[in-house]
């Protein structure tokens, strides 16, 4: 609805001139003619050929202007003028004509005396005589003549200029005509749907203000997901949909044994080192552990055994007692084979987990003491390292990593293994992205696994690919304490199985 | 893993060619070890003197290749190792046949070794190289692989230790004993026992003080024809596999090429051994057994030339009509344990690149822990209350874990680290609270307020459990702000009944009700914990008066302690609890 206002009047006016006469040569006589200032005129024409409601021309004059000065002899006559009226026919006092006069006195004086209107009494040289019965005041005549925007000869204009009573003003104005959209009434712009709007069914006669689509907006109160925990969220839904089932792996303290005996790895192997594993002060030792599988255990890395030489050494429990915190999430993978070899009859798994590991390693942009895991097996009869290859092929590709390939490795547990490379397209080169492998017959016949039963299974941090994803080169600035919040904040949604 | 550093050159006038960079890259990817680094000599003394890379190449400056071997393939850690498995590998060359010199009963060199050491460390194994042929480069190679051997499977001598001796600076027979210090007349450094172990000759010439120095007499040179070596050690598999790779690399440079003198060790008990035993290691596996799990069909005879390219010496037969291959492992292969290991070599040599790509068969269904399910619910809920979550690490300081939250350590249940490499370290968390102040002191010039949390595990002592310590899932979450959240939520305190109030903690509440997780109308009690300000803090209980989280205003001291100017609250609950 049309706000009743002046400007509305001014508009109304406007537009209906415009709508009968087709054009205004004049702003300037229209503001008049509408009895408005010009000023009002002009906001009300911006607003219109904003929306090429009327199209405007700017006229543009320099003119002069009288100074204030000037208006007021234009109004009430020049000095001189001013003066010789006031000289009553007995003459006056200079102080009494300077009281009456004021400023004008002194001016008016001079100029009076030049024009041979004024004399002096030679007895009192104080009282001014009156010379002429009435004077023609051509001053206030030119004044005038220029205030109404008539011409005035140059010699006059020189002579004003040099009496500091006229100035130079660049007027504009504009002539106007019909714009291509133009309306005898134009609707008002609504800024936003109100409930009032619908109530009232004003909305059909709605037209919007335009947006600035380019203005940045408040910043809202809401919450974020930290990044690595979304790509963690998206590769434990592939993990799924591919039939995996998540392990427990909230036990970060592991003993020896199920993170490093039960693997068929030696006590003697450097990852057993004080400077690769968290060892413990408290709780120091393992209290428990499975004994006839200890045994075989101790068993196969003493003098081997289900067909293996084994590594021929003194095998010693107080070594496979020590606590740690475990060094990687496959500790948790071989308590649940374990236990799923102690279930009959042997069904096959999936399993998979995205959980912390503990490294005693000195911090870097690429190394930290601790992060995460991935980690997937599958444990069936008869599975072949084309099975795994296979399996990787379609777990990779869902994270974006479809170019694959192998390198021979070594790793304790595995045999064979894998080192999985993919050809990552923006760095234009080969990127490790983890290890793979089948656990060795060592590991999997003492926990009473059937003969013919294999694990595929591979491994890669979390870490790693979420920092090529979202090239962060430096892992402190991904995870921990030092992670920037706006980091958080500004992150993309991850798009990993999309 | 292993790095092997050989001159480029050298390499590849062993290997009978040349490669460009890119090939011989991915023939080495193909064999399962890795060009890791390209350098120079000059550039690695420059790094090792901290100098800034000049920039200035030399032609004249040998191109070095570091190679990274697999942990277990100990005879991959020199050139004449590296070279000769490449050769076979690529085909130019069959696999060596080592033997042991025939020597007369009479003249074999012997070894006694006397019962002392048995006390420190048990056993020696010996042999002997005659006529090799040394220069430069093969002699620091030789003495190279003794110390990256040291380094490796010795575990820094621990386990064996090398010492290699011009045999005609000595005179047979030698004597391995282990003599309290004062009979000796050096003691080495850095041990503590009651005897140390020594080698002598027949006129006490002192070879070596194992397991760290050997003696300036009888120390090989350039000119050195003949080498004595004896490994002592406290793992005699371990001393077996050292000797061997040493005898099997280097009697390349023999007079008889890969021909090796024998030492008999004569133990105090009268048994006596002749060392070294380079006798392969024969196998014989079904042909299924090793390709069934590869994943590939090939026939018995296919199967031997992959088997030979990695110097394994293979031959087909049959037994009972199924065809098998039995296998003579040569002793550089002490890394072959099982049929597994052969199957291994099989795909290295068939190429893992070529194995036809298969899909496991068995259906299996996808599920997720339920703990974990519900901590991923519950953080929904709290990102959803406009919280932002972070992820912080487990292990701490103690100080951080315990005093800079005004609490004290009862000893009672914090994991204690043994070995930390630095004060970061030092303790497994107990609680999420010097987490999220930590992540809030890095962030201390964000815009306020600040609403953080964390969805993690802490672990405590637990003597229920198997290994002593069991993980507990918590939820926290810390609202920082000018003045205190309670004030925040002035208008929310008004429409509540209770004193004070949090909205997100009351949001959490409600949603985890359920049948057996029930909470009575007042579940905040009071409480007075040295890490909050008193009487601005209480603990949430369930209807049955379980504790499942408590929450304050925190202290002005654990603030300050942190480095933190604006006052903070915090909240921590037990997941498990409302599980």
């Amino acid at each position: 609805m049309a706000e009743k206002s002046p400007a509305a009047d001014v508009e109304a006016g406007l537009l209906a001139h415009l709508n009968s006469a087709d054009e205004v040569p004049d702003s300037r006589s229209f503001a008049s003619s509408l009895g408005v200032s010009h000023l009002e005129l002009k906001g009300v024409i911006k607003s219109l050929s904003a929306f090429r409601i009327v199209e405007s021309t700017d006229i543009i004059k320099e003119t002069w202007v009288l100074t204030e000065e000037a208006k007021g002899y234009a109004a009430k006559g020049s000095p001189e003028a001013q003066l010789v009226a006031a000289i009553p026919p007995e003459g006056a006092s200079k102080d009494a004509l300077k009281a009456k006069l004021g400023d004008a006195f002194d001016v008016g004086m001079k100029a009076a005396a030049r024009n041979k209107w004024i004399g002096f009494d030679k007895g009192n040289k104080d009282l001014v005589l009156r010379k002429v019965e009435s004077v023609k005041d051509e001053l206030q005549e030119q004044l005038r003549r220029l205030e109404n925007g008539e011409a005035v000869p140059d010699r006059v204009i020189d002579d004003l200029k040099r009496r500091k009573l006229i100035t130079k003003e660049k007027s504009i104005w504009h002539s106007l005509k019909k714009g291509p959209e133009f309306v005898l009434k134009r609707k008002t712009l609504a800024t936003d749907v109100t409930t009032e709007h619908l109530r009232s069914g004003d909305w059909k006669d709605l037209e919007f203000k335009d947006y600035n689509y380019g203005a940045q907006g408040q910043p809202i109160a809401k919450g974020y997901v930290q990044p690595l925990m979304e790509v963690r969220e998206a590769i434990e839904n592939i993990f799924i949909m591919m039939g995996f089932t998540e392990m427990p792996t909230n036990n970060f303290v592991e003993s020896s044994f199920w993170n490093f005996d039960a693997l068929f790895q030696p006590q003697q192997h450097p990852a057993r080192d004080s400077h690769d594993t968290f060892f413990l002060k408290a709780p120091a030792t393992t209290q428990q552990l499975p004994d006839d599988y200890l045994e075989k255990v101790k068993q196969v890395h003493q003098s081997g055994g289900y067909g293996s030489k084994g590594y021929v050494y003194d095998w010693k429990r107080d070594e496979a007692e020590k606590n740690l915190l475990r060094t990687h999430t496959t500790a948790v993978s071989t308590r649940m084979l374990y236990k799923l070899a102690q279930e009959k009859p042997f069904a096959p798994k999936r399993y998979y987990s995205i959980d912390r590991v503990f490294r005693n390693e000195a911090v870097d942009r690429t190394h930290l003491a601790e992060f995460h895991h991935i980690e997937g097996l599958i444990c069936d009869y008869g599975l072949t390292l084309g099975d795994l290859i296979g399996v990787l092929e379609d777990f990779l590709s869902s994270l974006g990593m479809s170019k694959l390939r192998f390198k021979p490795a070594y790793n304790p547990y595995t045999e064979p293994s894998m080192e999985i490379f993919s050809y990552h397209d923006g760095l234009k080169k080969w990127v490790e992205v983890g290890n793979s492998g089948m656990f060795r017959p060592e590991m999997l016949l003492p926990m009473g696994l059937p003969e013919g039963v294999n694990v595929i299974a591979w491994g890669l941090s979390l870490e790693r690919p979420t920092m090529i994803l979202y090239g962060i080169d430096n892992i402190r600035d991904l995870f921990g304490p030092k992670v920037d919040f706006n980091l958080i904040k500004s992150n993309p949604l991850c798009r990993l199985g999309l | 893993m292993p790095t092997v550093s050989v001159g480029r050159d050298r390499l590849f006038a062993a290997l009978g060619r040349t490669y460009t960079q890119e090939e011989f890259k991915a023939l080495c990817f193909e064999f399962g070890i890795e060009l890791d680094d390209v350098t120079t000599e000059k550039a690695i003394i420059r790094k090792e003197k901290h100098l800034e890379d000049d920039g200035e190449v030399d032609d004249d400056d040998e191109v070095i290749y570091k190679i990274e071997v697999a942990a277990n393939r100990y005879d991959l850690l020199c050139l004449e190792g590296l070279a000769r498995a490449l050769r076979v590998f690529t085909g130019t060359e069959g696999s060596p046949v080592f033997q042991v010199s025939s020597i007369p009963r009479g003249s074999i060199l012997q070894m006694h070794v006397k019962p002392e050491t048995s006390k420190i460390r048990p056993y020696v194994v010996c042999a002997v190289l005659r006529g090799v042929a040394f220069d430069e480069a093969r002699y620091n190679s030789f003495i190279d692989l003794q110390d990256k051997l040291h380094q490796n499977i010795c575990r820094k001598r621990t386990l064996v230790a090398i010492g290699t001796h011009d045999l005609d600076t000595l005179q047979g027979p030698f004597s391995y004993e282990a003599l309290p210090p004062h009979e000796i007349n050096f003691v080495p450094l850095k041990q503590n026992s009651p005897v140390y172990p020594v080698i002598y000759d027949s006129n006490r010439t002192v070879l070596s003080l194992p397991p760290i120095i050997n003696g300036a007499h009888s120390a090989i040179t350039l000119a050195t024809r003949n080498i004595f070596i004896e490994c002592t050690a406290t793992d005699l598999t371990k001393a077996n596999i050292v000797l061997n790779t040493m005898v099997t690399m280097f009697s390349e440079y023999c007079e008889t090429k890969f021909e090796v003198e024998p030492v008999e060790v004569v133990h105090y008990d009268g048994r006596k051994t002749v060392y070294p035993d380079l006798s392969c290691y024969k196998m014989d596996v079904s042909l299924y057994d090793i390709l069934g799990p590869i994943g590939i069909s090939q026939d018995e005879k296919q199967v031997v030339c992959p088997l030979n390219k990695m110097q394994l010496q293979a031959e087909s037969h049959s037994l009972k009509g199924e065809p098998r291959i039995s296998v003579s492992v040569p002793p550089t292969r002490s890394d072959i344990l099982h049929a597994r290991d052969l199957l291994e070599d099989i795909a290295i040599a068939y190429g893992f690149n070529n194995v036809p790509k298969s899909k496991p068969k068995c259906m299996t269904i996808g599920g997720r822990q339920p703990l974990n399910r519900f901590s991923d619910k519950i953080h929904a809920e709290v990102a959803r209350g406009g919280y932002m979550e972070v992820l912080t690490f487990i292990l701490f300081s103690h100080e951080e874990n315990f005093d800079m939250l005004n609490r004290a350590d009862d000893k009672s249940k914090a994991v204690i680290i043994a070995n930390p490499r630095t004060s970061e370290f030092e303790v497994v968390r107990t609680s999420l609270m010097s987490c999220l102040l930590k992540t809030l002191k890095h962030n201390i010039d964000h815009p306020r307020p600040i609403k953080i949390f964390e969805v993690g595990d802490v672990v405590m002592l637990d003597s229920s459990r198997d290994v002593g310590a069991s993980n507990n899932r918590r939820l926290a979450a810390l609202y920082c702000n000018m003045v205190s959240g309670f004030e925040a939520y002035a208008n929310l305190i008004k429409l509540s009944r209770k004193l004070w109030d949090w909205w997100i903690l009351d949001s959490i509440v409600k949603v985890v009700r359920a049948p057996h997780v029930n909470f009575g109308e007042n579940y905040y009690v009071p409480t007075d914990e040295p890490e909050f300000f008193p009487k601005r803090q209480c603990k949430i209980v369930t209807s049955d008066g379980k504790q499942v989280g408590y929450l304050g205003i925190v202290h002005a001291e654990v603030l300050r302690k942190f480095g933190i100017p604006d006052p903070c609250t915090f909240v921590e609950m037990d997941l498990e609890a409302l599980l």
